[in-house]
């Protein structure tokens, strides 16, 4: 019999109907995926199956769902956590401020009972700290983690946060179904080979896997079925064997995708640079820039590769002042201040940083007003002169909202909708939307294209290029995906142990690429 | 950091003014961090659990001041009337912390000036209850204990009957020992509470109501349970506070509890945000102590006691004053700051 039913689920919010008679089944140890795309309703299924507050204090659903044959009902995460059912969601579920073990452990700590507890309920047991910090050990050794469950997760690498969360899920010992919501969208390659290895294991184990990505090859690679949603309804339910990777792009876009090629075209981009960077060094926990040179030239667009933990997130990062850093910046000629984030936006740098799940967004304001904000904070932009104020330009800031809102395809009511009500990928364009709207002529954008559907990944990458073009605004693009990289970059810099291993032309070999990335002298280093 | 400091440096400024000898100030300072400890420890759960500063202690100081003229109606003193009195108060306390921690939980986000609303409301019907029901509806049995007309409670009451019932209980020293120990005792109970579940679940709901529910925990009961227990212990600490002054007022006692624990833990370094019993104790001792030395200093500084006087009114609502300020200005900062516009 089949684990877990869904029968016609249907869902609005408000009256936009976001799920229409939705239906899909898993067997025990099953690789279930779910893909469609940014707004397609994924996570609101999810969240439906996980008994998440926000459905139902708007409205509910309607449907049935069967566990074991049995009626399911959760009205809270704590009927699904009963029922076995364990959830990653899309936006981090960690407290910052809590060590890696207590995160693991939240609200399955381990107790010793006291003579208060005898009195007053268990509640008053003692926390066994011992015992917890060996079950989250036990939990990150299967994950072949390597850091001392002790440390707050505050500052960790977002990449370290997703395996906590996950090891929070595998260490819950009645873990029947495991929901995945884009688990992999902050995770480098290598880290994200190592976590589906962990997701085969698990389901050996006899847990079923709901797993929601944008990475179709990770999905074609894993699964074993198939569910395509568009719009929220169920385009096909199919078997992984029977589908290729386009077909199911075709499924969940409604036409066929186009992955665009880099035309070959005269940059003609002069010898002046915009950025000059000696002796950096960063210190940021997972990423550490370690005395890093590198020169950027006005107008072009320099890619940032390199493996997870070889410190490429810290440089852009540091430029910012986002964590400690030393070593000189010159930009345009003038020594930029260190560790100064304020000073790094006025000198016109832009910053899309790679950890942007739910963070960064003001949730319950508009979207427009998120897209013009810092523009309006840091640089008097969307102002107009009235007498002797200085008013926001209401009209502007629209218009303005309504022309990114159609480049980046953000799927929305319209431009005064609440962040909060957007799909977890509509959010990010909406991050996108406003580091583009700082005006930047220094752009530094950090897996732009993470968690964003294959579709509108296109539009990113094409809505950078062209203002490299159009505007002829530097780009410095950080990114674990070496073919995004060779779409867009000028020149690419693979780094190594926090320094430049070495500069490759965008068309430059995968094995030149291979070498650099593993740390090999390459002799013949372009530029 | 910084206020701690600050008010040390004032401190001892003032006391080279006061020219009192040591031993005067040792004395006054260990009787007041006895007698008002534990008022202002009962702040430090709410604080832990994200509701900020809980100025709705003043119910528990009413539950307390309920308790001790009731034994004052039954003539009871003396130890037996002490823990009589600790005894009463807690079914009171007990169902003060529910209601506030009810209302508290609708006004999520605006947890402090709620409090302090509470604060005002709750005084209201305490004021009827004791000026208007009192020898009416409710029977009061000592009618030394009503105004001349029969009717209301008197403005002080006499608490000779337990003065210092608690502080002389182990008469070693002249020190109030036995009320330093129960002190100590209510620090250790935090201490070991924190270690608790519910402690940690409390935290985990201070650090991030949402990411807590989700886990499964009860927020809202996890909350209300928070201030029963605060109220619980205003309710004692105002209790201890009384025994050590040996009258009430009736209708002014419990007014300024609130504010004054509020800024002696602030004082002491702590914030909307964190607190712990070292901010307690520190935040006590300097808030006292200057409330000591500034009449005597404002005397022999500028031969005028009552400016000493406004001066310790002034700095009680000044520090919470501008704590409440600089908490409202790092939230609207967190809105610009760059951890939210670097993307
Ligand atoms: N709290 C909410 N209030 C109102 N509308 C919402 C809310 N949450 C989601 N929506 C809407 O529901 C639709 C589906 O959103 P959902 O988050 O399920 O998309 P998704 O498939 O997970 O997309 P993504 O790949 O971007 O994460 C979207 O149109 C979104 O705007
Ligand atoms: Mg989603």
């Amino acid at each position: 019999m089949d684990l877990l039913q869904i029968k016609d689920i249907s869902k609005s919010y408000e009256e936009n109907r976001v799920l229409k008679n939705v239906s899909l089944s898993i067997k025990e140890g099953e690789i279930h995926g779910l893909v469609g795309e940014n707004g397609a309703g994924k996570s609101t299924l999810m969240n439906i199956l996980f008994g998440m507050p926000v459905i139902h204090s708007t409205g509910g659903y309607e449907g049935e769902m069967l566990i074991d044959g049995k009626p399911y009902k959760p009205t809270t995460p704590e009927d699904a956590m009963a029922a076995g059912i364990g959830m990653v969601h899309q936006e981090f579920m960690l407290i910052p401020g809590f060590t890696i073990t207590e995160n693991i452990k939240l609200n399955r700590e381990k107790t010793l009972p006291t003579f208060l507890s005898k009195i007053f309920g268990n509640r008053l047991e003692k926390l066994d700290t011992e015992a917890m910090a060996k079950d989250a050990r036990e939990a990150l050794k299967k994950l072949d983690m390597d850091i001392d469950e002790y440390v707050p997760v505050a500052g960790l690498p977002v990449g370290h946060m997703q395996f906590i969360e996950i090891a929070r899920e595998i260490d819950k010992s009645k873990l029947r179904l495991l929901i995945l919501d884009e688990p992999t969208a902050v995770l480098t390659e290598s880290e994200a080979d190592k976590f589906l290895e962990v997701i085969k294991k698990l389901s050996q184990m006899g847990i079923a896997i709901l797993f929601i990505s944008h990475r179709l090859d990770e999905i074609k690679q894993i699964t074993d079925s198939i569910t395509v949603l568009r719009d929220g309804e169920v385009v096909a339910n199919v078997k992984t064997d029977e589908i290729d990777v386009k077909e199911i792009a075709r499924l969940m876009v409604g036409r066929k995708v186009e992955l665009s090629k880099k035309e070959d075209e005269d940059r003609g981009i002069k010898d002046e640079n915009i950025l000059e960077i000696k002796d950096l060094r960063v210190n940021m926990p997972g990423e550490e820039v370690k005395g890093l040179s590198l020169t950027v030239k006005k107008g072009e667009i320099l890619g940032i590769g390199g493996l997870a933990g070889q410190g490429k997130l810290g440089i852009a990062n540091g430029i910012m002042g986002l964590y400690e850093t030393s070593g000189s910046i010159v930009k345009d000629g003038k020594e930029l201040h260190l560790n100064n984030p304020r000073e790094a936006l006025k000198s016109s740098i832009a910053f899309l940083s790679e950890d942007r799940r739910g963070v960064g967004l003001l949730l319950d304001d508009s979207i427009e007003f998120n897209i013009a904000f810092s523009s309006l904070e840091i640089q008097d932009n969307f102002l107009k002169q009235v007498g002797p104020l200085k008013l926001i330009d209401k009209k502007k800031v629209r218009e303005h909202a309504n022309r990114m809102i159609e480049e980046l395809d953000i799927r929305c009511t319209g431009p005064k909708q609440r962040a909060r009500a957007l799909s977890g990928g509509n959010q990010q364009k909406v991050c996108i939307a406003r580091a583009l709207s700082l005006n930047p002529d220094l752009l530094l954008v950090s897996e732009p294209t993470r968690g964003i559907d294959i579709g509108a990944k296109k539009l990113v990458l094409d809505t950078l290029v062209k203002l490299n073009r159009e505007r002829g605004v530097t780009v410095i693009i950080t990114s674990s995906e070496l073919g995004e990289l060779r779409q867009v970059s000028d020149r690419i810099a693979i780094i190594y142990d926090g320094k430049v291993a070495g500069i490759l032309p965008p068309d430059a070999s995968d094995e030149e690429f291979g070498l650099l990335m593993a740390g090999e002298d390459l002799k013949k280093v372009v530029n | 950091m910084i206020v701690p400091i600050i008010f040390l440096i004032i401190c001892i400024a003032g006391s080279f003014f006061t020219g009192l000898p040591f031993s005067f100030l040792f004395d006054e300072m260990v009787i007041r961090l006895a007698r008002n400890l534990i008022l202002v420890t009962s702040l430090i759960l709410p604080v832990i659990t994200g509701l900020g500063l809980n100025f709705a202690i003043t119910l528990g100081a009413m539950a307390g001041q309920i308790a001790l003229i009731i034994i004052t109606n039954y003539s009871i003193g003396g130890t037996t009337g002490f823990f009589l009195s600790i005894l009463i108060s807690t079914p009171f306390a007990i169902l003060f912390g529910y209601l506030v921690g009810r209302v508290l939980n609708k006004a999520k986000g605006k947890e402090m000036i709620t409090s302090m609303v509470l604060g005002f409301f709750a005084n209201g019907i305490y004021q009827f209850v004791f000026l208007l029901l009192c020898g009416t509806l409710i029977p009061v049995k000592n009618e030394s204990l009503l105004l001349s007309n029969g009717v209301g409670i008197i403005n002080t009451i006499d608490l000779a009957n337990i003065k210092y019932a608690l502080d002389r209980l182990i008469p070693v020293t002249k020190y109030p020992i036995a009320t330093l120990l129960v002190s100590l005792l209510v620090f250790l109970f935090l201490h070991f509470f924190l270690k608790t579940k519910l402690g940690q679940d409390m935290r985990a709901v201070g650090h991030d109501m949402e990411i807590a529910r989700v886990s499964g925990i009860n927020v809202d009961k996890t909350r209300i349970i928070s201030v029963i227990i605060s109220t619980v212990l205003a309710a004692w600490g105002q209790i201890i506070f009384l025994q050590n002054i040996g009258t009430i007022n009736t209708y002014g006692s419990h007014e300024q509890v609130g504010l004054f624990a509020v800024a002696s833990l602030l004082v002491g370094g702590a914030t909307v945000e964190r607190a712990s019993w070292k901010e307690a104790l520190i935040g006590t001792f300097l808030f006292h102590l200057l409330f000591v030395i500034s009449p005597l200093a404002g005397q022999n500084l500028l031969g005028n006691a009552q400016i000493g006087e406004y001066f310790r009114v002034f700095v009680a609502y000044g520090v919470i004053g501008l704590s409440l300020v600089l908490h409202a200005w790092e939230k609207n900062k967190a809105r610009t700051r760059l951890r939210e516009i670097k993307e």
